[in-house]
């Protein structure tokens, strides 16, 4: 909740224009909107609660099945804003069923998860929980949405803590980290060569099996394969601006006033702050635009600026209280469909707020995605209020599932 | 078996928060470049370009002032919809043109698509009247004002010099640190000899600006804000009409005109010939009206009073005659026989005095002259007689403002060159030379290089009997004088008395020597001096030095026309004519103006 009410205070700050004297509860700006929805999410986190919580878990697969229809519908009946084709407009407002999609998605998967005789070592079953995820991700990809997209990759803590094996995961991390070495180090030589002797190491060190070797050496080749591939897939899978993207990560002084904009604005704006920040309504860059979406994904930069660094201390770590919060209750979920649900949840949030801050100074490449509570849009804030409060509702009736059992 | 996930996910969300801290850490609290990034984003220092000061003429009438010009900016990011056929309408371009200015546009190094870019330049008034009102619809254009020079007349061009963006070379030789890449600055002439008082202040605003640059009010209410302190205005000596009349005699001709007032060191006229139109380095055409003006084989750009060096001729026998008074090797009285078999004469004379010998220009008598000069017995050594007597010559003709810079206030002057012993020494590779090695300095040829200004200065030092002031183009700076170094009387080596039998020859020669025809004048006594400089295979330099009236001058005067003849001709009309022109504003004798302007010399 206190994110929530910072959250809005700092759409204000962003969009705030001190010739015109505007009120905070102005319903032309986002924060009179943003106050909107906030609102409105009060009245969803009732129904919530009034809801019997039996109904998410029954529902479940019925949801999954109208967010899909309308994921599928966007194309069609969508506007376009910013380049990406995601709403559906409904009056003067519009609505990202892909914000919704995630905690449906998160709710199919935890009922497939907690269903009777899922086994999660059981690969019929890990391909059925790829499809759920997979399904809604390629839909939304078709949007052009690709941030949202890759939202649901994050699932893959939640798959992780039910018990598969942190293979999927270690192989993931380790592709995304060779790729950017491979950006990082322009002669693809040594790495090659390092990863051979990383494989004779291993081989001779370890115990001397053949099937151990075989995995490793089938290992070492796929990775090489991977590093060959990195510049096939810059140069011609990635769209330019999402090569651009990576490029200004890498080296984000190459081009700081074409592609490198984004990311170099907005570290100016939140390296500019300081220790105390520049004070309330009083940040120069994110209030003159110089930081693009200053009130949407690049709304960090305003906290940043205009509270520095104890203004992002602060944040940062409601942030790791709100995560390890959701990981405990998670814990003491007693079925395992809320449980799962409870990671799906940390999953998602961990994810936004990973990438979305990351990408604001300079760690991750910038990829579209709010930052919980605090981004201006009211589908996010409905999507997360959604989220976490089902969690609370099934948290707050963890002691039935005994009962019903 | 899924013990422990719970704490490695802990552990991987507290890493990943503690990672972010530190990263903020870094660049918010430890790395101050990122404040002042910021400044420089949103904090618009704005410069106020001041006016440079105008340019007056002696009677006050405006010769230089600044006209606004404008540069179209684009901020890329901000264009939509444009029309590139109704663009082309509007500022007269045609499409490749258009597709040109884009790509220089992208190619400039601080391009970037946010900020605004410099896409058409130097505008005059008048283009930018006609596409004024149609900027609105092409969104993303902006427009910057600032000031060019614009002259009244086509006058004074090579005196006043022009002013141009500042070079890369410039800015990295200027110690002062004031300029930056863009501005403006005095490149020749006045302009560049007085950028120090044109110039001005600059004034700074700190403004607050959003990222298209418009302003949202002023940096802490102004608190670091100065104003612009416009440049002073500069009142030239010159007379722009007498200026004018000058080139207008020069029209078609190389050479130079140069009238100074003997009584001040004002110069009042300062034409080189050919010359220029100064509105063409001005505005946009600049570059391509600039390089077609120094491809010029007839070189306007040089300013021939100052940086010509010539011979200077027979007007140097004043001179010869001024110092063998001093050094007493001869008397007003001395008659020496025109004895034509060392070096030839002209006209029918024989054992002609000092005043006779100047009057028709006799050559052999300066030859004797000379050589008494410099071989005064002093010596037994005929070598070494001759070293002393040519270095006590030098200081004497040095003094006259020979061989060296008069220091005039502009740049890149000239010194010629006036020979002593070391240069002959140098010349002659260490082995001995004597008089008859050097006997053409008597009559001004040999190896004398005199510019056209000093030839000038030495008329007024005549007319002031032995003493002159610097010569100057700059009369006030503001509400001061001119510059202290042009207030100080420079005096010759001679006694002044020696110098009434200089005026008085002079005044022969133009009542009946060789300047009787073109240079008299009616009701004013001109004291002039003609000179026929060698200029094998090209016919003669045509030279002619005089002042006016005879007591009290008003007006020294040296004309220099190349491959013009004798100097009894191009030159000396010129001369009167400019002097009849300052002294009764009129011209009296229209035949002696066509004669001049038909240019037929030969």
């Amino acid at each position: 909740m206190a994110l929530v009410i910072l959250g809005w205070f700092n759409i204000y700050a962003a969009v705030y224009d001190e010739t015109v004297s505007q009120s905070i509860w102005d319903l032309s700006l986002n924060s009179g909107r943003q106050l909107i929805f906030i609102a409105a999410s009060l009245v969803i986190i009732m129904g919530i609660i009034i809801i019997d919580m039996r109904f998410y878990e029954a529902f479940a697969y019925v949801a999954f099945g109208i967010i899909l229809f309308l994921l599928v519908l966007v194309p069609f009946i969508g506007k376009e804003v910013g380049g990406n084709k995601a709403w559906i407009g409904i009056g003067s407002f519009g609505v990202q069923p892909s914000e919704f999609a995630k905690f449906i998605t998160a709710l199919a998967v935890a009922k497939m998860i907690g269903s009777v005789g899922f086994k999660m070592d059981n690969f019929r079953n890990q391909l059925m929980l790829f499809g759920l995820i997979a399904l809604p991700m390629a839909l939304i990809l078709l949007q052009k949405d690709t941030g949202t997209a890759l939202v649901f990759t994050s699932f893959v803590f939640l798959f992780f803590r039910e018990g598969m094996s942190p293979f999927l995961m270690i192989v993931g991390i380790c592709a995304a980290f060779i790729f950017i070495l491979t950006l990082l180090i322009p002669n693809q030589l040594y790495l090659h060569a390092g990863i051979l002797v990383g494989l004779v190491l291993l081989i001779i060190l370890g115990k001397k099996k053949l099937k151990r070797i075989t995995v490793l050496t089938v290992g070492a080749i796929i990775i090489m394969g991977v590093i060959e591939s990195v510049d096939y897939v810059i140069t011609d899978v990635l769209k330019p601006h999402q090569q651009n993207r990576i490029k200004a990560l890498i080296n984000p002084d190459a081009d700081p006033l074409g592609y490198g904009w984004n990311v170099t604005q907005s570290k100016i704006a939140i390296g500019s702050g300081g220790f105390f920040g520049k004070g309330f309504l009083k940040g120069t860059q994110t209030k003159f635009d110089f930081v693009p979406e200053q009130s949407t994904d690049f709304i960090f930069c305003t906290i940043g600026e205009e509270w520095g660094w104890f203004g992002s201390f602060v944040v940062v770590t409601l942030f790791m209280a709100l995560l390890l919060r959701v990981v405990f209750i998670a814990e003491r979920q007693k079925s395992r469909f809320a449980r799962a649900y409870g990671y799906g949840v940390v999953s998602i949030f961990f994810f936004h707020f990973a990438i979305n801050i990351g990408m604001t100074i300079g760690l991750f490449p910038v990829i579209g995605i709010p930052l919980p509570f605090f981004s201006y849009g009211g589908s996010a804030l409905w999507g997360f209020t959604i989220l976490l409060f089902i969690l609370l509702k099934l948290d707050a009736h963890r002691g039935q599932v005994l009962q019903r059992l | 078996m899924n013990e422990g996930r719970k704490e490695i996910l802990q552990i991987i969300f507290i890493l990943t928060g503690l990672v972010f801290l530190v990263k903020l850490f870094s660049i918010q609290v430890l790395d101050n470049k990122y404040a002042e990034l910021a400044d420089s984003n949103a904090i618009l220092r704005e410069v106020e370009y001041p006016f440079r000061g105008l340019i007056y003429d002696r009677n006050n009438k405006l010769i230089v002032y600044n006209t606004p010009e404008f540069d179209i900016n684009v901020i890329r990011k901000d264009i939509k919809d444009f029309d590139s056929a109704k663009f082309c309408a509007v500022f007269q371009m045609s499409r490749e043109e258009l597709r040109k200015k884009f790509n220089e546009m992208r190619a400039r190094k601080e391009y970037s698509p946010y900020k605004p870019t410099l896409f058409i330049d130097r505008l005059s008034n008048a283009e930018f009247a006609r596409v004024q009102d149609h900027l609105d619809d092409f969104p993303g254009l902006y427009v910057q004002a600032r000031t060019t020079r614009s002259y009244t007349t086509k006058a004074l061009a090579n005196a006043l010099g022009y002013v141009s963006e500042i070079s890369k070379g410039q800015l990295e030789r200027d110690p002062s640190g004031i300029y930056k890449q863009g501005d403006y600055i005095g490149q020749s002439g006045i302009e560049a000899y007085y950028e120090e008082q044109l110039r001005g202040k600059r004034g700074v605003k700190f403004k607050l600006r959003n990222v298209k640059g418009i302003e949202k009010g002023s940096f802490k209410e102004g608190a670091y804000d100065t104003l612009s302190v416009p440049g002073k205005d500069l009142v030239s000596s010159i007379d722009i009409d007498l200026q004018q009349y000058g080139e207008f005699l020069m029209a078609g001709k190389s050479g130079s005109i140069v009238a100074i007032e003997p009584s001040s060191g004002e110069i009042l006229t300062l034409v080189s010939g050919p010359s220029y139109d100064p509105n063409l380095l001005t505005g946009r055409n600049y570059s391509s009206n600039f390089v077609q003006i120094s491809n010029d084989t007839l070189k306007p750009l040089f300013t021939r009073p100052l940086m010509a060096q010539y011979r200077p001729g027979s007007i140097f026998k004043i001179a010869q005659a001024m110092t063998a008074l001093q050094e007493g090797v001869i008397t007003p009285e001395t008659r020496i026989r025109c004895d034509r078999s060392i070096i030839g004469c002209h006209g029918a004379h024989s054992n002609e005095d000092l005043r006779g010998a100047i009057e028709n220009s006799c050559n052999p008598y300066f030859h004797g002259v000379l050589r008494r000069m410099l071989n005064k017995g002093v010596s037994n050594d005929p070598y070494e007689d001759t070293r002393i007597g040519l270095d006590e010559w030098n200081k004497h003709i040095r003094s006259f403002g020979f061989g060296g810079s008069l220091g005039v206030d502009l740049p890149n002057e000239k010194g010629g060159l006036i020979p002593n012993s070391a240069y002959y020494d140098r010349a002659y590779n260490n082995r001995p030379w004597k008089f008859s090695n050097i006997y053409s300095l008597a009559i001004g040829e040999g190896e004398n290089l005199v510019v056209p200004i000093q030839m000038a200065n030495f008329a007024a030092i005549v007319a002031n009997r032995g003493f002159y002031y610097r010569p100057h183009l700059i009369k006030a700076i503001g509400d001061e004088g001119a510059l202290e170094k042009y207030k100080e009387k420079q005096f010759t080596t001679i006694d002044p008395a020696y110098f009434e039998v200089a005026v008085d020859a002079m005044q022969k020669v133009v009542e009946s020597g060789t300047g009787q025809y073109r240079a008299k004048l009616q009701d004013i006594i001109v004291c002039g001096k003609t000179g026929t400089v060698q200029n094998d295979p090209l016919p003669d330099h045509s030279v002619f030095i005089a002042f006016a009236p005879k007591d009290n001058p008003k007006i020294a005067v040296s004309v220099y026309v190349e491959d013009a003849g004798q100097g009894a001709r191009a030159a000396a009309s010129i001369a009167s004519l400019i002097i009849e022109r300052y002294l009764l504003g009129e011209t009296k004798r229209p035949h002696i103006e066509r004669y001049v302007l038909d240019g037929k010399f030969l």
